[in-house]
């Protein structure tokens, strides 16, 4: 949108000169693209903000562009009803056990693979990021199964590990990016300066790497947060995520579109919140920490 | 004093290491001179304990320290790339290793500002490694290896990507830095004009070999063999392949040079000769020196001095003169050597015997 007005600045200047008539002409119109483009990106998000601040009857009765009763019912009864305000917690929770668990654990094997060399390194690594090809559907049944077995079934933490499946591998390609981003003789001088390995991975390595560790947890953060059918098959009520809440909202008085409408835009918040922090690194993660 | 004995590094089929023995004595400066990958930068990680030798010992002041832990020996290493904690200061880059032994606060804060006011890094304590100059990031490293005061310091490259004013200056400054201690310094560089600036000890190296190891002017003035005299040339030495026929040297197209007195008793048959390009004249300086025929090839002028390849049959050699002189490429000069000046080489490539003490 900043584009935009800057454009229109620019068509001032050429205005006034004649002679740079046709790049005027060619000015004046990329402007119109990206309007565009966001209009229709920014679309759905307006309106379903729209249909959160409107009752459930001017949603199904009359079509307006925006609330003509406005109210902040749908949130009050959000932030009022356990077994929706539960859905928030319980999801926030797994997704935050999950990007710890992610983290821990992708920080040394990546370090591993970035340091060391050993049978099957390559072959292993790769063999991780396989992992995400497969939908995590078709691990439901038997992740049901074990779960329940070992009584971990409609736990937060049965679906932190089982987002693990995912998230560990995408973790150990972010980090072992930034990893090989500090040369090994930073680990050497450290060494020969009488670091221990732990003292130096802590005090010195974790700290080049804040950024990686950074944009690893928003990703983990993100997929976990995202990821519907693991989260909603491995609980019944006592961890039951939000977006499995939202699915049950046809209640004796029918469907109860303000609050869904209510319950999206709370979703979406948090992702957002988060995105805000590692903006200026997430390229490099979708890089996978390479540059 | 550090010994090295029989020390061997293979990385699979490849030999990177190939049976070394040196012996560095404390409060001396060794120059490992070599071209890139001679195995420089390989022996320096086994003398600090970073790689273990596939073979052999390393000893210091007496005492096995072959498997030992890179922390519990006390040694301090530079790099070639300018390597610090970026996410310390430099007040804390240089404090790292005293931090780390567990100092005194205000022990630890005399000795960093004393390394820093030796390396003129006082008015940059305070910031961070990568906002500074490349030659003064070096500084860091190098103040970080100071206040270690380590019995062992290695310098791999240090000097190398640096820009040449800087080079020079810090060149200077070196030895000096570490000259009070009674300290190992070994510095390992491609250059031979560093080696010789630098002076103490050379050790060339040659394909994972120590091919000479003495004092620097030594080994440079009465190399012992062929790879050693290629090794400490710079430009390249000037070689052709002779026959040994009585008292002269037979040359290509006629030309023949005398064999000088104290190799008169040498076997006939096949040699090679090797001269610096400053042993090659345009004029005739001694009585003895022989004037060879040669083309010019091309004339490089560097301000005040001149480098002149020249072809002789199929060799190619420099000349090396101060002034200036103009050559079109083609021309035809008369190029002087004095014989008593070569080295002679045998078929296998040793030196048959040191030249005589004429070399400047």
């Amino acid at each position: 949108m900043s584009s935009g007005i800057g454009e229109t600045q620019g068509q001032a200047v050429p205005a006034r000169s004649g002679r740079r008539r046709p790049q005027h002409q060619r000015h004046s119109l990329t402007w119109l693209v990206p309007t565009l483009y966001i209009l229709f990106l920014m679309l759905p998000i307006y309106w379903l903000l729209n249909m959160s601040f409107k009752p459930t009857n001017e949603i199904l009765g009359s079509f307006s562009l925006y609330p003509q009763n406005f109210t902040l019912d749908n949130y009050r009864r959000i932030f009022t009803d356990p077994v929706w305000y539960w859905g928030y917690i319980n999801s926030l929770t797994y997704v935050v056990m999950n990007m710890l668990l992610s983290v821990c654990v992708a920080l040394p094997a990546a370090y591993a693979f970035s340091r060391y060399r050993f049978l099957g390194d390559k072959h292993l690594f790769f063999w991780l990021l396989t992992n995400r090809m497969a939908p995590p559907a078709i691990f439901a049944l038997p992740f049901i199964q074990l779960y329940s077995s070992v009584g971990l079934f409609d736990t937060h933490i049965a679906v932190a590990l089982a987002h693990c499946l995912f998230n560990i591998p995408l973790a150990v390609w972010i980090l072992e990016g930034f990893m090989s981003g500090v040369p090994k003789e930073v680990d050497e001088t450290a060494y020969i300066d009488g670091y221990s390995f732990p003292r130096f991975f802590t005090k010195i390595f974790m700290p080049l790497i804040a950024s990686g560790i950074g944009v690893t947890a928003f990703f983990c953060f993100m997929f976990s947060w995202v990821e519907l059918l693991l989260a909603k098959s491995l609980t019944s009520v006592g961890a039951r995520p939000i977006a499995s809440v939202m699915t049950r909202t046809s209640s004796i008085s029918g469907y109860e579109l303000g609050m869904l409408a209510a319950a999206g835009v709370l979703t979406i918040i948090p992702g957002a919140l988060v995105i805000y922090f590692v903006r200026n690194y997430i390229a490099r993660g979708f890089a996978l920490g390479r540059v | 004093m550090l010994e090295l004995k029989g020390v061997s590094k293979r990385v699979g089929a490849e030999t990177h290491i190939d049976a070394v023995s040196l012996t560095l004595q404390p409060g001396s400066l060794n120059v490992l001179l070599g071209p890139t990958l001679a195995g420089k930068t390989t022996l320096m990680r086994i003398m600090a304990g970073l790689d273990p030798p596939s073979e052999g010992q390393v000893r210091f002041a007496g005492e096995d320290v072959t498997g030992m832990a890179v922390q519990k020996r006390k040694v301090a290493m530079v790099y070639q790339q300018f390597i610090n904690y970026p996410s310390f200061t430099v007040y804390e880059n240089i404090a790292s290793p005293l931090r780390v032994a567990g100092l005194d606060r205000t022990l630890i804060d005399r000795e960093v500002r004393k390394a820093a006011e030796l390396l003129r890094l006082t008015p940059y304590l305070d910031r961070l490694p990568l906002s500074l100059s490349g030659g003064q990031q070096q500084r860091t490293a190098l103040a970080r290896a100071l206040v270690k005061n380590a019995k062992l310091v290695l310098l791999d490259e240090p000097l190398a990507n640096l820009d040449y004013k800087l080079r020079e200056e810090l060149r200077a400054e070196l030895p000096k830095i570490f000259a009070e201690s009674d300290t190992i310094l070994v510095y390992a560089t491609t250059e031979p004009t560093e080696a010789l600036l630098l002076g103490g000890n050379t050790a060339t190296l040659s394909e994972g070999r120590v091919t000479q190891f003495g004092r620097t002017i030594e080994v440079f003035r009465n190399p012992v063999d062929l790879v050693t005299a290629r090794t400490f040339a710079d430009p390249p030495l000037n070689t052709i392949d002779v026959d040994k026929k009585g008292a002269t040297f037979l040359l290509d197209r006629g030309v023949s040079l005398p064999v000088p007195d104290h190799l008169t008793g040498m076997p006939e048959g096949r040699y090679t000769l090797g001269f610096q390009p400053h042993h090659l004249a345009l004029k005739q300086q001694t009585p003895q020196s022989v004037p060879i025929r040669a083309r010019v090839s091309v004339a490089e002028i560097t301000g005040s001095e001149s480098f002149i390849h020249l072809d002789f049959g199929a060799v190619r050699w420099v000349l090396f003169t101060t002034g200036i002189h103009h050559f079109e490429p083609g021309d035809s000069v008369e190029a002087f050597i004095d014989p008593r000046r070569v080295l002679v080489f045998d078929a296998a490539g040793r030196t048959m015997a040191p030249a005589d003490g004429l070399v400047s």
